[in-house]
């Protein structure tokens, strides 16, 4: 029975089916109010939806230069490796579907896996567009992905938990000093759009530049893949920061949790599109500049914040 | 990053996203630093200027305005202003003014279109989609005014085809106001936007000794310090009649070129503004011979992307004997490279973009021939026309059975 039960909160909710729902949705929402920000009209709803499809139906091109095995692994390890973490990421409550102390590293880890992809994918493709973005994916990845991990870990050491579950049980016990860590969700939300590869930070697949980067040559089924994967990994780390930066309202009723859940996600979602809406898009070394300059000391700033926190509490 | 010292060399064009015409530049780099490029003209080749010579003067009209989308009447007035020089024309007033009224409108909506494209080029996609919302509303004057949104067809020997109707002078003004009102936005938004400052300064340096020795024109120039504009120091239609001023920038790069064409979209709603206000009564041509006498002539224009230079020869028939183009992206072309000297990869699409080129304006079919080589020979129309039928039949492409519905077939 609880193999079946697994099954399901695997596959179908808040696994596989959920989180691909949510992604196309997260699409939307980022689409929809761009195209507002930028006067535009927009996407309809189902856009997102069509466009999967569409693509599932084009021939998938491997090309003959490209290492067939990585090429089209490189997008179902993607997606995978997203479901995985977010099966770890409680959501409207303080209990994930699995929990144990520590997975919050491995969550971070989990994350790591579809910016590898991404550089294993267009490594493999062998066109120059793409080693370029591969290239640029990884190089960007050591500028954001340090002031990430350590801001995520800030409020761990207040909590004394290093699993999410035992931080949001935490927090809940002890309302408002999530106040604490606002400034650990800002350097969050700048290396998310590092992470999600969004402008200002989208120079892996600038387009003036590299064409589309490291999926340059991905067509077919191979780039729906990828791109339901960006679409849920930008819902599973949206999550990950609600749940570690705004973690209340989560001892509600399950309707009302599932409402403040979703408003939480929409809300990163939308600070995301308007983000890339004011910006313009960074080159490499003023990406690295900016993170190493001004996001990590702010993440370190965080941590001490915290350090003397619970020196005093 | 790349190991610093492996040359990887990168295709940009001659299809690429940041390109809006065929054209080629390999870029040889070092990790992400340009260590040299290498371009090549020549994918857009539609010999205008050949055909020019087997039409009439009035004709050619239409034939000439069509060499750019975008200054196409920059194009068709440098034409019209070399043949009126050989034959003499003296212009009404009134025409003179409308002239100007269309040129200065042109010179809008291709400084917005630039804004538009420069930001997309540099992943700022609002820039693009606010100018180009913008730019619609000078498009639509311009429908207004001459019946057409990019190629007017506006010009004719001796003056131009339509008038401006008194009650949409008000308009124009209307269309100015708004527009003045947020160019000065994008003027504060080029000085306040970190990103978009960051992304454009020292980018594309040109120095000022480098743009007089490569020959630049326009807002290139301009932006390196070289106080030129034919609408001041050779005047044409009713430029003497109204004061500006030339706007330059000693920024000597891309910002610099920003600052420029903004500073521009300034002074080109004053100069409006006066155009409306002075606007003679009057005639809007005066009639032209149908044979131009013999005679050449140099027309030079300000264009929105520098000097245009047009050399029409006459003949004494109703065709020209001879018409040549400069279109500024020529002019400008060469400085690129220099621009490019140890930039980064990321600045190549910015960099293209800031000499705001027209390729296709600038094509010309030069053959250099050592004598020597066997690849190259003459061939005749016929022949070419055979080995192109030739080549699609040795790969299983034979069109010679196919018959067309409801024609008469081949």
């Amino acid at each position: 029975m609880s193999a079946l039960l697994n099954l399901v909160s695997i596959l179908i909710f808040p696994g596989l089916l959920f989180l691909l729902v949510l992604g196309l949705a997260g699409q939307f929402v980022d689409r929809k109010l761009y195209a507002r920000l930028q006067n535009r009209v927009g996407p309809p709803w189902y856009q997102p939806v069509a466009d999967v499809f569409k693509l599932l139906g084009k021939e998938a091109v491997v090309p003959e230069e490209a290492d067939r095995r990585m090429f089209t692994m490189a997008p179902v390890f993607a997606l995978a490796a997203v479901i995985a973490a977010y099966l770890y990421i409680p959501l409207w409550n303080t209990a994930p579907v699995f929990s144990f102390p520590g997975d919050l590293v491995v969550v971070l880890y989990l994350l790591l896996i579809p910016t590898l992809t991404f550089f294993l994918g267009g490594w493999y493709s062998r066109s120059i567009f793409s080693t370029l973005g591969a290239v640029r994916s990884i190089t960007q990845l050591f500028a954001y992905e340090i002031p990430l991990l350590i801001a995520l870990l800030s409020p761990a050491l207040l909590a004394n938990s290093w699993s999410i579950a035992g931080m949001a049980a935490y927090y809940g016990a002890h309302p408002w000093r999530w106040m604490v860590n606002l400034l650990g969700f800002a350097v969050g939300i700048v290396t998310l759009l590092g992470k999600l590869e969004r402008v200002p930070f989208d120079a892996p697949e600038a387009e003036t530049e590299i064409v589309a980067g490291s999926f340059t040559e991905y067509s077919g089924r191979y780039l729906a893949f990828f791109r339901l994967a960006i679409d849920s990994e930008a819902i599973v780390s949206s999550s990950l920061l609600a749940a570690v930066f705004l973690p209340f309202g989560l001892g509600l009723p399950a309707w009302l949790g599932v409402i403040v859940y979703l408003a939480k996600v929409a809300g990163i979602l939308s600070i995301l599109a308007l983000l890339r809406t004011v910006f313009a898009r960074l080159r490499m070394d003023q990406m690295i500049n900016f993170c190493w300059r001004y996001v990590a000391p702010l993440a370190f700033l965080q941590v001490i914040i915290d350090l003397v926190v619970k020196e005093f509490v | 990053m790349a190991d610093s010292d492996r040359v990887v060399t990168v295709p940009i064009g001659p299809q690429h996203p940041a390109l809006k015409e065929p054209e080629s530049f390999m870029v040889d780099l070092r990790g992400e630093k340009i260590d040299a490029v290498r371009m090549r003209f020549g994918y857009n080749h539609r010999g205008i200027e050949k055909g020019c010579e087997q039409r009439s003067y009035t004709q050619d009209l239409y034939l000439v305005e069509r060499v750019c989308g975008i200054c196409s009447y920059s194009h068709s007035t440098a034409f019209v202003q070399a043949v009126e020089e050989i034959a003499g024309l003296e212009l009404p007033r009134r025409a003179r003014y409308i002239r100007t009224l269309i040129a200065e409108l042109e010179r809008i909506h291709s400084h917005l279109l630039w804004l538009g494209v420069a930001g997309h080029e540099i992943g700022f996609d609002t820039l693009l989609m606010y100018t180009w919302r913008d730019r619609e509303q000078v498009m639509i004057l311009l429908a207004r005014l001459t019946g057409n949104r990019v190629n007017y067809g506006m010009n004719t020997l001796g003056g131009v085809r339509r008038d401006i109707a008194p009650e949409m002078l008000p308009e124009i003004l209307k269309v100015v106001d708004s527009l003045e009102e947020r160019t000065k936005s994008y003027i504060e938004l080029a000085q306040t936007e970190q990103t978009l400052i960051q992304r454009l300064s020292h980018v594309g340096k040109l120095s000022k000794e480098d743009a007089l020795r490569l020959g630049t024109v326009g807002p290139t120039a301009r932006a390196s310090g070289v106080d030129r504009d034919v609408r001041r120091d050779d005047p044409y239609a009713a430029y003497s009649d109204v004061s500006f001023k030339v706007v330059t920038a000693d920024q000597c790069d891309v910002y610099g070129r920003t600052v420029v064409r903004l500073g521009e979209l300034m002074e080109t709603y004053s100069i409006i503004r006066q155009i409306v206000k002075n606007m003679p009564d009057g005639p809007i041509a005066i009639k032209a011979p149908r044979r131009i006498p013999e005679g050449e002539a140099v027309s030079r224009y300000e264009a929105p992307r520098g000097e245009d230079v047009h050399y029409v020869r006459g003949n004494g028939s109703e065709k020209p004997e001879r018409v040549k183009v400069r279109a500024p992206t020529l002019a400008n072309f060469s400085s690129v490279s220099k621009m490019l000297e140890d930039g980064y990869l990321a600045d190549l699409p910015i960099v293209i973009a800031a000499i705001d080129p027209c390729f296709s304006c600038t094509d010309r079919m030069v053959s250099l021939r050592d004598g020597v080589s066997k690849d190259s020979r003459t061939m005749t129309w016929e022949e070419v026309s055979r080995m192109g039928i030739r080549w699609h039949r040795d790969r299983g492409l034979d069109f010679s059975g196919l018959r067309i519905r409801g024609g008469a077939g081949a």
